[in-house]
């Protein structure tokens, strides 16, 4: 039967000699020393803060490729469109056998990406423009078999197309009315108003970024510029940060998992592979945390530190004098 | 009307009283020569003792620059040479953190810190750690930069692939400022007290023993 701690601790410290110590003082100290070092390194390092990316600024310094991917956004061909829960469920999410977290939550934040990212910012941008008007309606009245058309003929003229004055200029096809709505969203996005429609939700206030990001995400320009800043995940993605900067380096195991077997592989291992990645490295870390925390009683790892002496460096002044008697 | 007892003294003759329950079981588990003690064993003369109190150390400028920057709000660093001194104070103040935290958890690892009925002080303390980091990542998801575009574009794949994102959406800066200013951070706090708390009711562990285990 546990007695009360005071007894406890009494009876533990029975035979052990006490010497004086200051805890209150060493508090104080280590708080003005700590305090000292971060000031210094604060003032001396400062911290990293590149500014983040706008959909206006992408707008202006990739056009064709805001172009390309709010037309893959209507052929339904970007992470977004086809992502599955919580976004939509035109994916199936990621799962491991019967475990399928993604998919028994469900669609919680429904995003159509189509019609978030294109089709109402055009919407609400044709209000005083007629030719916009008329080309989305066009668009919105065509048979999906002809959408396809228009959107296949498109995208394939966007992997030539050049720049002339901001505009993006494709060989001339049968494209419908989508140089006429694609100008006019890339036109909005210049001037930075998509920027804004994109987190328009009918009240004043809003802190929600999903859709800008989950669309900027979308295209090539924010991942090309983190390439660039040496960020990407084969360079372990999200523990970095830009510059010289430690990231978040305490996820160094969480990210390695990422870059070896099974979960780097394509065909992988019972069901673990680069494509549930995600799923497969969360459970795993949710086993090593759990593991970790039941250290005491797990025996091996429990007794790991009676085998490995780093103990007799750690309580030198306990151990001398026995090794010194058992020299004797 | 009844005589008044006397002021802050015990009310003898009420054992069933909750409040005289609670102050005779602080007394009992955590007198404060416990709490509060001037000496220690003598074998307390490791660096490796130093890690837990730096630890607390760093945690104190984590919550004073955070503080600092709450109240001027999510903008102030990115337009104010002040604001980036915080900022800058708060984001070294937590890689501090976490590295005196690691040094702290290895070393007492090493020393099997969890003997002698010590294991749920050790549990406490993996929790501290996870939460500690769930914390950071919320905070780097608050930066409103290109980091934090960046990371929580990346983040949002492990987040939903775990099924986490239905309620944990990290494209959502609202959710994860609140979160990283308010919830999580009294998360720690509290928790911090009560690993303390353990620690001094229970004293500092032991030497391992050479003839005995780890355990």
């Amino acid at each position: 039967m546990i007695k009360s701690m005071g007894a406890t601790q009494e009876e533990y410290y029975r035979s052990v000699r006490m010497v004086p110590y200051d805890l209150v003082k060493e508090l104080v100290l280590a708080i003005a020393g700590v305090g000292v070092l971060a000031v210094l390194i604060a003032a001396i390092l400062s911290s990293p803060d590149v500014a983040p990316v706008t959909i206006a600024a992408w707008a202006q310094q990739d056009p064709v490729d805001l172009v390309t991917t709010a037309t893959n956004e209507l052929a339904g061909a970007t992470g977004s469109a086809a992502y599955g829960p919580p976004y939509d469920s035109v994916g199936p999410g990621q799962s491991w056998g019967p475990i399928a977290p993604q998919k028994w939550f469900g669609v919680r934040i429904p995003i159509d990406s189509a019609n978030a990212f294109v089709i109402e910012p055009l919407q609400r941008a044709s209000f005083s423009n007629t030719v916009l008007g008329t080309a989305l309606a066009a668009w919105q009245n065509a048979s999906s078999d002809q959408q396809s058309k228009w959107l296949d003929a498109y995208t394939k003229a966007l992997a030539d197309a050049t720049v002339t004055d901001g505009n993006v200029v494709v060989v001339t096809g049968d494209y419908g009315p989508l140089p006429v709505m694609m100008s006019n969203l890339l036109g909005v996005a210049q001037s930075g108003g998509l920027d804004g429609l994109l987190t328009i939700n009918g009240r004043f206030y809003q802190t929600d970024y999903t859709q800008p990001l989950l669309f900027i995400g979308d295209g090539g320009y924010l991942s090309g510029l983190a390439d660039q800043a040496h960020l990407t995940g084969s360079l372990w993605g999200m523990m970095n940060e830009t510059g010289s900067y430690p990231g978040q380096t305490w996820l160094w195991l969480y990210t390695m998992w990422y870059q070896v077997f099974p979960f780097n592989s394509d065909t992988g291992i019972i069901g673990l592979n680069a494509g549930n990645a995600d799923l497969g490295i969360i459970l795993l870390m949710t086993l090593l945390t759990a593991a970790l925390a039941l250290v005491p009683f797990i025996p091996i790892l429990r007794d790991i530190p009676r085998w490995i002496p780093i103990h007799r460096l750690i309580w030198r002044q306990y151990y001398a004098p026995r090794k010194a008697a058992a020299r004797t | 009307m009844s005589a008044p007892s006397s002021v802050g003294g015990s009310t003898p003759g009420k054992p069933e009283s909750w409040t005289v329950r609670l102050r005779q079981g602080i007394d009992r588990h955590l007198p404060m020569d416990h709490l509060l003690p001037d000496r220690q064993p003598y074998y307390v003369g490791s660096w490796v003792y130093v890690f837990g109190v730096v630890t607390i150390a760093a945690l104190f400028w984590v919550i004073l620059s955070g503080v600092v920057l709450s109240f001027m709000g999510p903008q102030w660093w990115h337009d104010s040479h002040l604001g980036k001194f915080f900022n800058s104070l708060h984001f070294w103040s937590v890689q501090l953190f976490f590295i005196f935290m690691v040094l702290h958890l290895w070393g007492q690892y090493f020393m099997a810190g969890w003997r002698s009925g010590r294991a749920a002080t050790w549990m406490i303390g993996v929790v501290i750690f996870g939460i500690s980091i769930l914390t950071a990542f919320t905070g780097y998801l608050s930066q409103q930069n290109f980091d934090g575009q960046f990371i929580a574009l990346n983040a949002k794949d492990a987040m939903n692939g775990a099924g986490a994102g239905a309620f944990f959406n990290v494209l959502n800066f609202g959710q994860m400022y609140g979160l990283h200013m308010m919830l999580l951070p009294i998360g720690v706090t509290i928790l911090v007290v009560a690993h303390i708390v353990m620690v001094r009711s229970r004293g500092v562990v032991k030497p391992i023993d050479p003839e005995g285990g780890a355990r």
